[in-house]
């Protein structure tokens, strides 16, 4: 045998290697890709604050007057409510914006990265006169704010 | 495909001030048409927004966000001239990018 067969044969069994290898890169990416974009479903079917910060794991949540909830008092379009959530908490990261009485409590939830305020304004729907809770998530634990809004027209008939 | 978004980004202070208006349905799947039957759920589950290869904001949304979505926050570490992008995916699937320079 000559020693370019030899080499040969190295590269054979080298090649098969890599290409097992290869074929199970398909295997893992969806899982990884799946779990970075994964919904918490469990958090937008729950219909009260406790179970939406269990979903997200959290904690017991302490009321703080430190966030600040902008919202008319009476809103006479359920169907469009504007909604301004700010936090004062320091390293705050995410901000939920919830509905008490709607049929699913979580409207929305803002992640913030590092360099953005802890400020998110939308507009959502409000099914009948109900708290709007804001949850903070931050390092040190779950903080939370709420302010009732009178509903007029609600929200869900469109 | 579905109508471009809205944005306008501006320079407020040291930070730059973002507001974005979307052109969507948001059917919550619980309302009913004429004959009883339910209109199927159709709405963003999905938001973000970036800056120079860095996301700025990033959310979740569920069906009781408001039609025709109205989205508005604050970062810093940009300047005028910087381009913002912001693209949404929806629960169908369907996904619309857009941008705008900050002004």
């Amino acid at each position: 045998m000559t020693p370019i067969h030899v080499s040969r044969r190295k590269f054979l069994s080298a090649a098969s290697k890599f290409g097992a290898a290869l074929a199970v890169l398909p295997l893992l990416r969806p899982f990884a890709a799946f779990a970075a974009t994964e919904r918490n479903t469990a958090a937008f079917s729950a219909k009260s604050m406790s179970d939406v910060i269990k979903a997200y794991g959290g904690a017991d949540a302490k009321e703080s007057t430190e966030i600040t909830i902008t919202a008319p008092e009476i809103a006479e379009n359920g169907a469009v409510v504007p909604v301004t959530v700010e936090s004062k908490i320091a390293g705050t990261r995410t901000i939920s914006v919830l509905v008490e009485k709607n049929p699913a409590a979580l409207s929305a939830r803002f992640e913030i990265p590092e360099g953005t305020d802890a400020y998110a304004a939308t507009r959502v729907k409000v099914g009948e006169t109900s708290n709007l809770i804001a949850v903070v998530q931050t390092a040190d634990g779950t903080f939370y704010a709420q302010k009732p809004v009178k509903v007029t027209l609600g929200g869900c008939g469109g | 495909m579905s109508d471009p978004m809205r944005i306008r980004a501006s320079v407020v202070g040291d930070k730059v001030e973002v507001k974005v208006l979307m052109a969507h349905p948001m059917e919550s799947g619980l309302r009913k048409n004429a004959d009883g039957s339910i209109i199927p759920a159709h709405f963003i589950d999905r938001v973000v927004a970036s800056c120079k290869g860095k996301t700025v904001l990033a959310a979740d949304w569920g069906p009781a966000v408001s039609k025709n979505p109205y989205l508005s926050f604050r970062f810093s570490g940009a300047a005028k001239g910087d381009m913002v992008s912001v693209t949404w995916t929806d629960n169908k699937g369907d996904t619309r990018t857009d941008e705008a320079a900050i002004a």
